[in-house]
């Protein structure tokens, strides 16, 4: 006889007879399970696995297993000289390659001693807070995408794209772009690009709202991030976060406030700081710093200065590519510079920016030849994970697609 | 001499040996005995207060008698400043007390040398590879003997056409 649903019922629990409306649950066997989350896996942004310590669907220990997307960029550095490792970089976060084009000429010219003249500061800047800008749009899209709201993808995709095209116009390339120069940077903006930029400036700040009203009235959104992913203002310190992991917990940390460098000292603007340390402030954070990084585009392209956009040494710095195919002495340096590289000082330094994910910094160590003698990439995706673990104890495992998310973690910088 | 440098080598007159300032960055090196002091002292000392871990590097100097350089750089975020400290490990014997009771962070940096250049960490909680596979054979690749450009396989590949 086919059972019917009171038959199946009884079976299954045990009807306590001085309560038959509230049956108990039997004596489940319960026993932690091992759960491998990745490396294929669509929220993991990448090649990423996770080893998951499962009571039920609580997580008891999370093991971040690293290195799917290694490819010896610290070793590739040894090989080639100063010169020849900007397009590396472009791959380390890929989706805001201008910023680590950014970070490591600095360190290289901080290593040199080079000073960039007024102008290449400006537009250095105004590029890098535009890199910001899509960073922390694609962050919300498939941040939003992750947790389940789909419709704020599309819109912040859309005004990516305009930017895109922006670098498209720039420096000939979307993503990978490699525009900035040891010294300078490689082509001047046009009247054009002044104008696209200063259209989205005044485009841009409406969408951001519209951005806000999507998440803040979809309840999903809301409770899957307030309350998750909660770390202290002290062990994010110790474990060295960076970025607007850090400042959602409360540490008012920012490099271009504390040791400020590019043009970030010319014009007005703050920082962004959260209080909870979860995932909604952490979200704010990014929100605001796009509405920061606007202002500041549109401070500096004001005041835009006239004058040459690289450093004129010629030891160092690359001439402008007009001459190398015209004149004698610019196509011997050209030559010289990629062939053999310029001989940095012997000597040690670390140089650390406020890239869009966090502190992303470089340390080298040269022996006066025209290599790296070492090169170590602080990248904070890699610093970032290892915080993993103690922030995902006690959540769900559908929360750990929030955690990934709101560290906004790349594994092309953090396996390296 | 840097300030700081002065009252580290105050505070351990034995274990201090040089400190460099360079281009705005102090580093200094201490001996390996004690480097874990050393950092706990920076660590705690309130005048100091290195409480942000930025990263810990190694550095493979192949000639000299001491092989191996481990570097750790920490940072204070009330005091806006930073350090470098290092410490030089020789090949026979390269361990180097973790650091991972004082910053949490430098457990997976701890583990990125051991990875990349097999410098053991003591007391280390988890001391694995972590950007290699776990059971890779050939070495520790930032190493100056790990050969950069391949061993010589591609030489003896015969290509089409050629006679082998």
């Amino acid at each position: 006889m086919k059972p019917t649903f009171e038959d199946q019922r009884e079976t299954i629990y045990h009807v306590d007879p001085a309560h038959p409306e509230n049956p108990a649950l039997p004596t489940l066997r319960t026993e932690e399970m091992m759960l491998n989350m990745g490396p294929q896996h669509p929220s993991t942004h990448g090649v990423l696995k996770v080893v998951l310590a499962l009571e039920g669907e609580r997580i008891v220990k999370a093991t971040p297993v690293l290195g799917f997307l290694h490819r010896g960029v610290e070793k590739l550095a040894e090989d080639g000289t100063y010169h020849q490792f900007i397009p590396h970089t472009d791959r380390l976060d890929y989706i805001c390659a201008m910023y680590n084009n950014f970070a490591y000429c600095r360190a290289v010219e901080k290593l040199v001693g080079i000073t960039v003249p007024p102008r290449a500061e400006y537009l250095r800047t105004i590029v890098a807070e535009v890199q910001r800008i899509i960073g922390h749009q694609f962050w919300l899209g498939t941040q939003a995408l992750d947790i389940g709201a789909m419709t704020v993808f599309f819109y912040a995709f859309r005004d990516r794209e305009i930017l895109l095209d922006f670098f498209d116009e720039l420096c000939g390339a979307r993503l990978t772009t490699s525009w900035y120069r040891i010294g300078g940077v490689e082509r001047d903006f046009t009247p054009e690009l002044v104008d696209t930029l200063r259209r989205f400036v005044e485009y841009f700040p409406p969408k951001i709202d519209e951005y806000v009203t999507f998440l803040e009235t979809n309840r999903i959104w809301l409770s899957r991030t307030k309350g998750v992913a909660v770390i202290s203002a002290e062990d994010a310190i110790s474990f060295g976060l960076s970025g607007p992991t850090l400042r959602g917990s409360g540490v008012d940390y920012d490099l271009r406030k504390f040791e400020p460098y590019g043009a970030y000292d010319q014009c007005e603007w703050s920082v962004p700081v959260g209080k909870n340390g979860d995932t909604y402030d952490r979200y704010w954070i990014r929100v605001e710093e796009m509405r920061q990084s606007l202002s500041m585009v549109r401070q500096l392209l004001e005041k835009l200065p006239d004058g040459p956009i690289m450093a004129d040494v010629p030891s160092v710095t690359l001439p402008p590519k007009e001459r190398v195919f015209n004149d004698l002495a610019s196509m011997i340096q050209q030559f010289k510079l990629f062939s053999t590289g310029f001989e940095a000082p012997r000597g040690e330094i670390y140089c650390g920016t406020e890239a869009a994910k966090g502190e992303l910094g470089f340390y080298i160590v040269s022996t006066g030849e025209g290599k790296p003698y070492r090169l170590k990439i602080r990248a904070p995706s890699f610093i970032h994970m290892g915080a993993f673990d103690h922030m995902a104890r006690g959540y769900m495992i559908a929360d750990v697609v929030t955690i990934f998310g709101t560290y906004d973690i790349v594994m092309g910088e953090c396996d390296r | 001499m840097h300030p700081t440098a002065a009252q580290i080598q105050e505070v351990f007159p034995d274990a201090f040996q040089t400190a460099v300032e360079w281009r705005g960055d102090l580093a200094i090196t201490v001996s390996r005995k004690r480097l874990h002091d050393v950092c706990r002292y920076v660590h705690d000392t309130p005048n100091l207060d290195f409480d942000y871990i930025v990263h810990v590097s190694s550095v493979d100097w192949p000639d000299d008698p001491e092989r191996f350089e481990v570097v750790y750089e920490a940072y204070s975020v009330c005091h806006r400043h930073r350090i470098r400290v290092k410490t030089r490990v020789p090949e026979d014997d390269c361990v180097v007390d973790s650091m991972t009771d004082i910053w949490k962070g430098a457990d997976f940096m701890e583990r990125e040398v051991f990875d990349m250049m097999g410098i053991r960490f003591r007391n280390h909680p988890n001391l694995t590879r972590i950007l290699m596979p776990d059971d890779y054979p050939e070495g520790y690749p930032l190493r100056k003997d790990f050969p950069l450009r391949g061993k010589g396989w591609r030489d003896t590949f015969t290509f089409i056409g050629e006679k082998s």
